[in-house]
């Protein structure tokens, strides 16, 4: 019982930083209609920029999770003015080879300064040890991970619903050209959505640091479970892509636990196997609606 | 208040108007009607600044418009109401009716739109595409008045409503006219055409065949019909 509990809490730590770099593709994709294939990029200059922070300046954790995900919102935002607004007018094409080869320049330029190896993160202070909770303990860093993550979801949640901005953006996702009929300057918001999406990516790249190794190429095997997740939830689907990530994490926590000895294969290819069965059953995801022509 | 000049417009390869010109004065009712695939959407959609393929030119109020984005068209006063009646599933009865930005000199209040519309305050906070086709329809039109839209341009707006529905937005419309609210309407619908609009475009091929008065319409009723294939 308290094995399948640890699991399943891993699982759920996991599944936070699914959801909260498929959450911030979702909003991309849902205002731009472009897949950021980059993402995976951003999340690992949110780890090396902890690391950067840290060792050659001195700014502690705490300090990079502010620091961090302002700073690549703007390299975003940047970015996105600069190169991403061109895709919208272009073949799909375009945009997988633009955020794809984004991706590789980002990836080169790190690899160039700080090599492949992994470097490490200390554990933050005050995050240290472990939580008991009676049944089970759990490593008290991974709890925080979990709790930021969960808070970081209710309050994008929280802005979509309950603020103009979010309502204009849900209105955008689902249907631009008939929010452009209503007076919306839908364009305006499409950089600072950008941006902001970027942010959670560096977000999760921060919390990754102390728990995952801090090397380059960090970003590239998440990214594809990302992928999937974004796939089954839906793409654009805000609440799917969030659920979906929780939802896989789970997943490849309980297949490592009890498939990986009698069906090894079976439990590294589960997610895969989720996201072909979802697309057969349902198209545009478990909580994606067809896209609708207006 | 609207004029549209010499306009022609493409689906790729496709012509779908060719050299339309027409104008609709401030406070008017106007029907475009014609065959399905004669192009009255299109011209719609043109006015709006929702076509990309297009030629001619958009006056609103003596103010070329042509290269004006939609958004900014809406901001002058334009209204829009598809025919698809643009629900939006992912938000409120309230939401639908609070997204545009007001923009008129006289845009109704939530309240004035619950007191009109009691139907839809009773499911304000429902998702709009739960509500049924006569409900979302109110809420399209709902909408533009609570925007305070100057010229409302109605695709199809009675197209699968029931008669006492079909009665409703006749109401609707011609309420909006006497509040000096300007219209420009796809119709198929004659009998409804005659009942509240002032002038009447016959669109063929692209072209505007015929400009039809009330009394002209209801003389050749019958002809009209059977030309439109209803």
């Amino acid at each position: 019982m308290s094995g399948f509990l640890q699991h399943t809490f891993n699982g759920l730590v996991g599944g936070a930083f699914y959801a909260l770099l498929a959450l911030g593709l979702a909003v991309i994709f849902g205002m731009l209609r472009v897949v950021n294939f980059a993402h995976g990029a951003f999340y690992m200059l949110g780890a090396f920029g902890a690391y950067v922070l840290l060792t050659e300046v001195g700014v502690p954790f705490w300090g990079a999770l502010v620091i961090v995900p302002v700073v690549l919102g703007l390299f975003g935002m940047a970015l996105e003015r600069a190169f991403i607004h061109r895709l919208t007018r272009l073949d799909p094409l375009y945009n997988f080879l633009l955020t794809f080869g984004l991706t590789l320049i980002l990836q080169d330029l790190v690899k160039s300064r700080y090599g492949v190896q992994s470097s490490p993160y200390a554990t933050p202070a005050g995050l240290q040890g472990s939580v008991d909770f009676g049944l089970f303990t759990f490593p008290t860093y991974r709890v925080f991970v979990l709790g930021f993550a969960i808070l970081a979801c209710l309050g994008v949640w929280w802005l979509l619903t309950h603020t103009r901005i979010g309502m204009v953006v849900r209105a955008a996702t689902e249907r631009p050209e008939l929010t452009r009929a209503f007076g919306i300057n839908v364009g305006r918001w499409v950089t600072p959505v950008f941006g902001f999406g970027i942010a959670l990516a560096g977000a999760a790249g921060v919390l990754a640091a102390p728990m995952r190794a801090v090397n380059p190429l960090m970003g590239t095997d998440l990214i594809i479970v990302v992928f999937a997740v974004v796939v089954i939830g839906g793409l654009g689907s805000i609440f799917g892509s969030v659920a979906a990530g929780f939802g896989i994490g789970l997943l490849q926590a309980w297949g490592e636990a009890y498939l990986s000895e009698t069906a090894p294969i079976l439990a590294q290819t589960l997610v895969f196997i989720v996201m072909a069965v979802v697309l057969l059953w349902r198209p545009a995801g478990l909580f994606g609606r067809e896209e609708s022509p207006a | 208040m609207l004029r549209i000049e010499n306009l022609s417009a493409w689906y790729g390869e496709a012509q779908v108007l060719r050299d339309v010109s027409l104008e609709v004065a401030t406070g008017e009712v106007v029907t475009l009607v014609g065959r399905n695939g004669a192009g009255k959407s299109t011209l719609l959609r043109c006015a709006m600044g929702l076509h990309a393929g297009q030629r001619g030119t958009v006056e609103l109020d003596g103010r070329d418009v042509t290269k004006l984005p939609a958004y900014r068209r809406a901001r002058l006063g334009l209204g829009w109401v598809p025919d698809d009646r643009g629900s939006y599933a992912t938000l409120s009865v309230t939401e639908n009716l609070t997204l545009p930005p007001a923009v008129g000199p006289d845009p109704w209040s939530l309240e004035r739109v619950y007191e009109a519309f009691p139907a839809l305050y009773e499911r304000r906070d429902s998702a709009a595409t739960m509500l049924s086709g006569g409900e979302q329809q109110m809420l399209a039109l709902a909408r533009v008045l609570r925007m305070g839209a100057r010229l409302m341009l109605c695709d199809e707006p009675t197209e699968g409503l029931s008669p006492l529905l079909v009665q409703q937005v006749g109401e609707i419309l011609r309420q909006a006219k006497q509040h000096g609210v300007t219209v420009l309407l796809v119709e198929q619908n004659l009998h409804f055409a005659t009942g509240v609009a002032d002038r009447h475009y016959l669109l063929a091929e692209g072209r505007i065949a015929e400009a039809m008065d009330n009394s002209e319409v209801r003389s050749r009723e019958r002809e009209l019909l059977s030309y439109l294939g209803i």
